[in-house]
């Protein structure tokens, strides 16, 4: 009897959480979606060197996290910056931690980034059909370096003020645009009030925007051609008859259910049936 | 291609001249024209589809009025082919969505990116009485470039007076910024911080004077470029000579009037020669075969 009662309750439990779960399922398909992500397909002998992108990844999240903590606290003024930075690191709750993190963050970032790029080369899994993604993730490497770039500016002390003038002459120093690169970044013909705010809205608007939309694009690439097999791999690519890279029936279970289905049961009219081989009709 | 030559224009010529935004405004204008002839010519040419045979076609004999076709023909299928309501929309929407588009586009990037090259203009600096500098003596300078912004502009200038020559009294003002990448280069002599003199010049203008004794050269110390007491390079990776300010006398007070850039000084004080240029970005070549890479300078 009380078993019975239990298994009841329990189903009850079950039931308030894969409710929710289904409403936003059949209205969105965003489950399946993300089902498909989490348990698709991958090479065998995959290894943790495959694990460098997610860990860049992650390291991105850190500092989008702490940086928006730290916008809150930080005045882009040249009269206040450099004393809202000493309050957050002396003053505010384990503020010092989350600028440490933002910190120190920023070069773990970079140095993933490298790591990541180092795996894709030695696999050689930048070629062909991924050159776009190798290309794109070239993209978010210098956009990476230039948040370094303008986030250092922001203590506004003296290392990252002079750092920064030599930086920005570095660029003025290009040939034929270089000086107008250099007037461009420092809003004017040189560090001035302006350049600490102009800074801090490129790296904390237009460059996190940008890699943003980037990653997604970079991760689509990675779902829909699949990861690639290390260099040393049975399967490794040439060693059978080359076939060319089908599409992975990125739909499914999304508009509707394919041969993994999602528990749901629909039925299909029999014309839908013989064009849905693919998943993707014609 | 030309289109965004001509938005390039017009943007350049906010900063440069009026004139150069007219050329701008008009080549936008044509290549705009083209661009939509060209865009739309799919649905102008698309009804001109086969014209009839080859021979002129005899006037027919008149028909009766009982027979042949209606008076008011119908509209010949091709004729309705050629602009249906749904390419209208399909242009209307895209070509107001570009135009849209544009309209938000341009003054938003204008307004990022021609702000930092319009012409600053430099106000001259009133560094005080020049009595406060005694002949052959080298004084650091401190003052704001721009009172109202603050610290932020303060700069400094190494300067020398070399007595009068011609009747007319004589310094070396020197800046203090690198030309390598723009640190900030320090002297080689003896520096009598006790002997700082404030000076109060005009405004809200925050003037230090403080002496240097024995001044035999400029080092700068990120990258260790050296540079003798006229500003000529001596070692290290600078391209030129330090830049120089001129100044002018005015009420018995020596005032800063512009910045200008030095491939390098020959002789020395009052009497040296000194090859001006426009001013130049640090790094930046005057002189020799590398001056063909930085052919144009943004206004300051």
């Amino acid at each position: 009897m009380a078993n019975n009662k239990k298994t009841a309750r329990r189903a009850q439990l079950e039931q308030a959480i894969v409710y929710p779960v289904d409403w936003i399922e059949e209205r969105s398909g965003l489950i399946g979606g993300l089902r498909y992500f989490l348990f698709r397909k991958v090479p065998g002998d995959t290894n943790w060197f495959h694990t460098l992108g997610s860990a860049t990844l992650t390291a991105f999240l850190v500092q989008l996290v702490t940086g928006v903590i730290l916008a809150m606290y930080y005045k882009p003024d040249p009269d206040k910056a450099y004393e809202s930075i000493r309050h957050i690191t002396d003053d505010i709750t384990l503020g010092w931690l989350v600028r440490g993190m933002h910190r120190w963050g920023a070069s773990v970032f970079i140095i993933l980034m490298f790591f990541h790029m180092a795996r894709v080369f030695l696999f050689g899994a930048y070629k062909y059909p991924r050159e776009l993604n190798w290309i794109i993730g070239v993209l978010l490497l210098a956009l990476g370096m230039f948040e370094g770039f303008t986030g250092y500016l922001l203590p506004w002390d003296q290392t990252s003020y002079w750092a920064t003038v030599v930086a920005v002459n570095i660029n003025g120093s290009a040939p034929f645009l270089g000086p107008f690169i250099a007037q461009f970044l420092q809003g004017g013909a040189a560090i001035n009030d302006e350049t600490l705010s102009r800074f801090y809205a490129i790296h904390m608007l237009l460059l996190p925007g940008a890699i943003f939309a980037l990653i997604g694009l970079h991760l689509y690439l990675v779902i829909r051609l699949g990861v690639t097999s290390p260099p040393w791999s049975k399967d490794a690519a040439g060693s059978g008859p080359r076939t060319p890279p089908t599409p992975p029936p990125a739909r499914d279970g999304l508009v509707r259910p394919g041969p993994r289905g999602n528990g749901r049961v629909e039925t299909e009219s029999p014309t839908e049936t013989t064009t849905s081989g693919d998943g993707r009709g014609h | 291609m030309g289109f965004a030559v001509g938005i390039v224009c017009i943007l350049v010529g906010l900063v440069v001249s009026w004139p150069a935004v007219a050329v701008g405004a008009a080549l936008t204008l044509v290549f705009g024209f083209l661009w939509i002839r060209d865009v739309t010519r799919g649905y102008a040419t698309l009804p001109q589809a086969e014209p009839d045979g080859d021979a002129p076609v005899e006037p027919a004999p008149p028909i009766p009025a009982h027979k042949g076709p209606p008076a008011m023909p119908e509209t010949p299928p091709a004729e309705a082919a050629r602009y249906p309501r749904s390419k209208f929309l399909e242009g209307a929407t895209l070509g107001l969505g570009a135009a849209i588009g544009v309209v938000v586009t341009v003054p938003a990037v204008g307004f990022a990116v021609v702000p930092a090259f319009v012409d600053q203009g430099e106000p001259d600096i009133d560094l005080g009485p020049i009595e406060n500098f005694p002949q052959g003596q080298w004084v650091i300078t401190h003052y704001q470039l721009r009172p109202e912004q603050g610290d932020v502009t303060r700069r400094v200038a190494y300067i020398r007076y070399n007595g009068t020559a011609d009747n007319e009294p004589s310094f070396t003002i020197l800046s203090n910024r690198c030309a390598h990448l723009g640190c900030p280069v320090q002297p080689g002599g003896l520096v009598q911080s006790d002997k700082t003199k404030d000076q109060k010049a005009s405004g809200d203008q925050d003037i230090t004077l403080t002496p240097v004794l024995g001044l035999s050269s400029f080092t700068c110390p990120c990258h260790g470029g050296s540079y003798d007491s006229e500003g000529n390079r001596t070692a290290g990776p600078p391209v030129r000579a330090l830049d120089r300010w001129t100044y002018s006398i005015k009420n018995g007070h020596l005032v800063l009037v512009e910045n200008y850039s030095v491939s390098h000084v020959e002789g020395t004080g009052a009497t040296a020669t000194i090859h001006k240029y426009d001013l130049a970005g640090p790094g930046q070549h005057l002189d020799g075969p590398e001056q063909i890479f930085y052919p144009w300078q943004p206004p300051h």
